[in-house]
C-alpha cells in the first residue's frame, strides 16, 4: 500500500504557478527525496502533504487522508520537522519531549528518543544553551516522540557542518531501519543519493525526473572526453567513447602533438542533476 | 481533559521559567503599586487613596497578564514557529488558545491576591467582602483582554516589534482608564477616550465591588461595553489570527 499518492497536484501564489502538476507516489518504509534548488517547489509539496496549505489542483492522499480536510486522526501519525523552528529557549530537551509527548495516545520513551537523537547527555539543559546542530536533533526527536508512521524532513541538514550533516544522516537512516516512511526534501544531491531509496528532481514546479538515485545517470549523458588545443579546451561528447578516443589518439600521434591535459569522464549524477535542474545555455 | 491538564501545566511552567517575561507580566504591576502608593496618600472620591490605587491596578494588572501577556508570547511563538509546529500535532487548536487564556487566569489570579496582601501590608487596605463576585471579575476581565490581545497578535507583523505595540497600547489605555489615578480632572478629551475603554469599565465592576460592596451586575453597562470588546476581539482573531510567521 502507498503511504503517500499524489495526482497532478497544482498550487498557484497570485500569478505564480509553484507546481504545475506533480505525480509521485511512495511506499510505506520507503525514504523517497524530494530534490531541486530553492524555488522549484519542494516546500510547498511537502507543506500541502503536511495538511499546511490548501492544493488548487489535482489529488492527494496521506496515509489514506486527504491532508486538507483531515484533522486529529492523521495528525497523531505524521511526524513534521520544519525548514525553520526554534524550540522553546526556557525548557530542557526532556521537558520538550515530554510537552510533545503528551499531545499523542502512544507516545515513545522519552528517554529513548533522547538516546536516538543523541541527546541523552543534554536531557536537563536548557534548549538556549545547545548549538544549531543540538537544536534541529531535538526538533527531530519532536517529530518522532509521537512514534508517527510517517516524517516529512524538510531541509534537514541546510546549515550543517559536515560532522552534524553524517550525524544527522546517521539518524534519518535509522528511521528507515524503525520502518518508517520518510518524505525528505534536500537540496543537496549527495544527501539524496545517500539517504533516498527514490529520488524525484523538482524544477520550477514540476518534476523532470525520478527513479532510484543509480538510475538516474544510466545513460542519459554521453562520456565526455577534455584536451587542450592551442591552449583552448575541447571537449567532445560522445555515446562512441572507444572509436572516437581512438581516432583522436591516433591523429595526434600521427602529427607528433600531445593532448594537454586529456580525460574521459562518465557523468556523476551531480552533472545529470545540475543538467537538469540550471537553464539550458542559450 | 488530560491533554488539556498536561498542555496548562506547561505553560505555567513555560511562563515562570521565561524570567524577564514574568517579571514584566506579573511582577511590574506589583512593583508600580508599591510606587504609586507611597506617593499617593489621603482620601479619593471619600475612599482611601490607596485602596483606589490597588482598584486602578488590578485593572492594570489585567490588561497587562491578559492582553499585553497574551499578544508577547503569541507572536514570540508565532514567529519562531512554535505555533506552526504545535499544528502539526494532533493538540486541538482551541485546547492550545484556551490553555493560554486559563494560564493568563491563574497568574492574573495569584497577581490580584498578592495585590491585596501588599495593599494589606503597606497601606492597611481592607480585604474585599464579596470574594465570589471578585473571582468572576477577574474572570471577566481575563476574558476581555485576552480576546483582544489575541486580535493584537493577529495584527503584530514581527517579534521585535510585539512589545513596543503592546506597550503603545497598554500604557495609554491604563492612564486613561484610571489605572494610576482618578481621570476626573483630565481634559474632556481624553475622558472621551477613555470612555470607550474596556479597561475603564473592568475598573468600575472591580471598584463596585471592592469599595461599593455591589453586586457584580450592578453596573450592566460596563458589562456590555467589555461584552463588545471581547465579541471584537474574537472577530478580529478569527479573520486574521494565523499560525505561521509572517516574516516572508
Amino acid at each position: 500500500m502507498s503511504a503517500i499518492r499524489v495526482e497532478d497536484l497544482r498550487k498557484r501564489y497570485g500569478d505564480d504557478e509553484a507546481l504545475r502538476g506533480i505525480s509521485f507516489e511512495i511506499e510505506e518504509g520507503e525514504v523517497f527525496g524530494l530534490l531541486g534548488p530553492n524555488g522549484a517547489g519542494k516546500t510547498t509539496t511537502v507543506e500541502i502533504l503536511e495538511g499546511y496549505r490548501k492544493r488548487d489542483g489535482g489529488n492527494v492522499e496521506v496515509l489514506g487522508f486527504d491532508p486538507q480536510r483531515a484533522q486529529r486522526e492523521f495528525r497523531e501519525r505524521i511526524g513534521v520537522v520544519l525548514q525553520s523552528a526554534e524550540p522553546w529557549p526556557n525548557l530542557t530537551p526532556h521537558e520538550t519531549l515530554s510537552l510533545f509527548a503528551g499531545y499523542y495516545p502512544r507516545p515513545r520513551d522519552v528517554g529513548e528518543v533522547l538516546d536516538l537523537v543523541g541527546l541523552a547527555d543534554k536531557r536537563n539543559v536548557r534548549v538556549k544553551t545547545l548549538s544549531g546542530g543540538q537544536k534541529r536533533r531535538l526538533d527531530l526527536g519532536v517529530a518522532l516522540v509521537g512514534d508517527p508512521q510517517l516524517v516529512f524532513l524538510d531541509e534537514p541538514t541546510t546549515g550543517f557542518d559536515p560532522a552534524a550533516r553524517r550525524a544527522a544522516w546517521g539518524m534519518i537512516r535509522s528511521l528507515r531501519s524503525l520502518g518508517k516512511t520518510v518524505l525528505l526534501t534536500t537540496h543537496y544531491l549527495d544527501e539524496a543519493q545517500q539517504l533516498a531509496d527514490r529520488v524525484a528532481v523538482l524544477r520550477e514546479g514540476q518534476i523532470v525526473i525520478m527513479g532510484a538515485p543509480s538510475a538516474l545517470t544510466g545513460g542519459s549523458l554521453d562520456a565526455e572526453i577534455r584536451f587542450r588545443r592551442n591552449g583552448e579546451q575541447v571537449v567532445l561528447r560522445t555515446d562512441e567513447p572507444t572509436r572516437v578516443l581512438h581516432e583522436l589518439t591516433a591523429e595526434a600521434l600521427a602529427a607528433g602533438e600531445e593532448l594537454e591535459g586529456l580525460e574521459v569522464r562518465r557523468p556523476t549524477l551531480e552533472d545529470v542533476y545540475l543538467s537538469l535542474v540550471q537553464e539550458e545555455e542559450p | 481533559m488530560r491533554i488539556f491538564l498536561h498542555q496548562l501545566r506547561f505553560e505555567q511552567l513555560l511562563f515562570w521559567r521565561s524570567r524577564e517575561a514574568a517579571f514584566f507580566i506579573f511582577g511590574f504591576p506589583l512593583l508600580l503599586f508599591v510606587l504609586l502608593g507611597s506617593v499617593y496618600n489621603g482620601k479619593i472620591d471619600g475612599y482611601p487613596a490607596s485602596s483606589v490605587l490597588l482598584v486602578g491596578m488590578i485593572g492594570y494588572g489585567a490588561a497587562n497578564t491578559a492582553f499585553a501577556g497574551t499578544a508577547i508570547i503569541l507572536v514570540n511563538r508565532r514567529e519562531y514557529g512554535i505555533l506552526k509546529r504545535i499544528r502539526s500535532t494532533p493538540l486541538p487548536a482551541w485546547v492550545y488558545l484556551a490553555c493560554t487564556l486559563v494560564s493568563s487566569l491563574l497568574v492574573f489570579t495569584l497577581e490580584t491576591v498578592l495585590l491585596f496582601a501588599v495593599g494589606r501590608i503597606f497601606f492597611s487596605a481592607q480585604l474585599p467582602g464579596h470574594v465570589a463576585s471578585l473571582a468572576v471579575a477577574v474572570l471577566i476581565g481575563t476574558t476581555v483582554f485576552a480576546a483582544i490581545g489575541l486580535a493584537v497578535t493577529a495584527l503584530i507583523r514581527s517579534a521585535e516589534g510585539s512589545s513596543a505595540v503592546v506597550n503603545f497600547i497598554l500604557l495609554p489605555m491604563a492612564f486613561l482608564s484610571g489605572s494610576f489615578g482618578p481621570t476626573r480632572r483630565y481634559p474632556t478629551f481624553l475622558r472621551a477616550i477613555g470612555d470607550v475603554l474596556p479597561l475603564k469599565y473592568f475598573i468600575e465592576v472591580v471598584k463596585g465591588i471592592y469599595l461599593g460592596g455591589h453586586a457584580l451586575w450592578s453596573r450592566p453597562g460596563a458589562l456590555g461595553v467589555m461584552a463588545a470588546w471581547t465579541a471584537g476581539g474574537i472577530v478580529v482573531a478569527r479573520l486574521r489570527f494565523g499560525w505561521e510567521p509572517r516574516e516572508r
